[in-house]
């Protein structure tokens, strides 16, 4: 594919590898968070951990939208499509994702749920359209890569007129994820960030810079190939060792500094701040996620529905909190690769083929010693 | 699931266009960019565009790289692909 093979090239990488094995400091270690799940599953596919140099220790982030939505989330969506006869549109990946009593979204359509996969918000405007006299809701997840598209889809069902569809928002916002994992109270030491690719294509660069300001931590923008994750490691090396802390832009094929002014714009007018939003890992944060302003409250399947967010605890020896906190490598969770497998998923991470417990347990399993 | 990747655009109608990933050809939604035109890559993602792919930045960060290959071709004694 133009614009994605070229970046995969395998001699380049090597050469790249080497650079950053002559820039790092022998007696230091660089630990880099990869924030986005792209990331994690760039470099687990690539076996990129394998050809850095060991000082360089790479931490997955919680950047997987599907491994950060709590159960109780789930649950919501779950009980409209069990309980209200709803249709429930969804990505693919949220369908395998357990809720309470070992129901997934895939159970309940198993027990006769109307639950429908689509790739595109639009697909579930077009599933509403065909159903007029059925309710359709769409289970929206996502950071701000995804956002803009389901501001479209409501502004879109609005001007149709579209009566029987709603969205179940679960739209989280990147930077308050950041701020958290590095304001966590005794919490991991990271030394540097590799920023999100295509989220940064629509917020721009500009919204990292308080972190790396106020907390001193450097952060690359970074594709979401191999050689773009290469490289800004490479870059990351470069700045901690000259002590800076700056946002630099690796990605700027797709990204600048302003980002898509347009969809920021079309999502503000759709979309408000919710005072506070709990993350699988990360708990309650606020200002981290957002909801349907006032005026488009007949497309909010949380009032139209009166399903209220009820939190409900993690399974008991799922590690996914401390995985997503980077506080703990998938292998260290008991249950990794045993009970818990992309088949038979018991915590979020192993869902998503982006999240760490999965990328590891697809690529590098059997490499990384428990 | 930000997963989103470099189409060519080949046709439009209006707010929608098709584009060309290897020979796929998919509709999608140009409601989030202003001013694409056919013959440009657009990066796409559950159907819309979110942005022009910038190609002379593409091109120039591919020069690099090739830059940064043939160098350590040329220490390891071998020749430039």
């Amino acid at each position: 594919m133009k614009y994605v093979d070229e970046f995969r090239d395998a001699g380049i990488a090597r050469a790249l590898a080497a650079e950053i094995a002559r820039a790092v400091q022998p007696a230091r270690t660089y630990r880099l968070m990869e924030f986005c799940g792209g990331h994690t599953h760039a470099i687990a596919r690539n076996g990129l951990a394998d050809v850095l140099p060991a000082q360089v220790q790479l931490i997955h982030g919680p950047g997987c939208p599907v491994c950060v939505l709590p159960i109780g989330r789930m649950d919501q969506a779950i009980t409209l499509a069990l309980e209200r006869g709803v249709i429930v549109c969804t990505y693919g990946d949220t369908l395998r994702v357990p809720a309470s009593g070992k129901c997934s979204l895939q159970t309940a359509k198993a027990q006769g749920a109307d639950v429908r996969m689509v790739y595109s918000p639009l697909d579930a405007l077009h599933i509403a359209r065909s159903n007029p006299a059925r309710e359709v809701v769409f289970l929206a997840i996502g950071f701000e890569t995804t956002t803009p598209t389901t501001a479209v889809t409501v502004l879109q069902a609005q001007s149709e007129g579209l009566g029987n569809f709603s969205v179940l928002c679960n739209h989280v916002l990147t930077p308050a994820a950041m701020h958290a994992i590095v304001s966590v109270p005794g919490g991991i030491a990271v030394d540097g960030f590799i920023g999100p690719a295509h989220v940064s294509t629509v917020i721009g660069s500009a919204p990292y810079a308080p972190i790396a300001r106020d907390w001193h931590k450097p952060i690359v923008i970074a594709g979401f190939e191999a050689l773009d994750v290469l490289r800004s490691v490479q870059w990351l090396v470069c700045q901690i060792n000259e002590g800076r802390a700056e946002v630099e832009n690796e990605f700027t094929r797709a990204v600048t500094e302003q980002g898509n002014r347009k969809a920021q714009e079309l999502v503000a007018r759709v979309f408000e701040l919710r005072t506070d939003f709990e993350w699988r890992g990360l708990g309650s944060l606020p200002d981290s996620a957002l909801q349907l302003r006032a005026a488009y409250a007949g497309f909010d399947a949380e009032r139209r529905f009166g399903v209220a967010y009820q939190p409900v605890p993690d399974h008991k020896a799922c590690e996914c909190a401390a995985i997503l906190r980077g506080q703990k490598q998938p292998q260290q969770c008991r249950i990794f690769g045993t009970a818990c497998t992309p088949e038979t998923p018991v915590g979020s991470c192993m869902v998503s083929s982006e999240g760490a417990c999965a990328a590891h347990y697809n690529y590098g399993r059997f490499r990384t010693p428990a | 699931m930000c997963l989103a990747v470099p189409a060519l655009v080949v046709a439009m109608d209006g707010e929608m266009a098709t584009v060309d990933l290897d020979g796929v050809r998919k509709a999608i939604s140009l409601a989030l960019v202003d001013g694409v035109a056919v013959g440009d890559y657009v990066i796409v993602h559950v159907g819309f565009a979110l942005q022009r792919l910038d190609v002379e930045e593409a091109e120039a960060t591919l020069a690099l790289l090739r830059e940064i290959g043939a160098q350590a071709d040329g220490d390891n004694g071998a020749s430039p692909a």
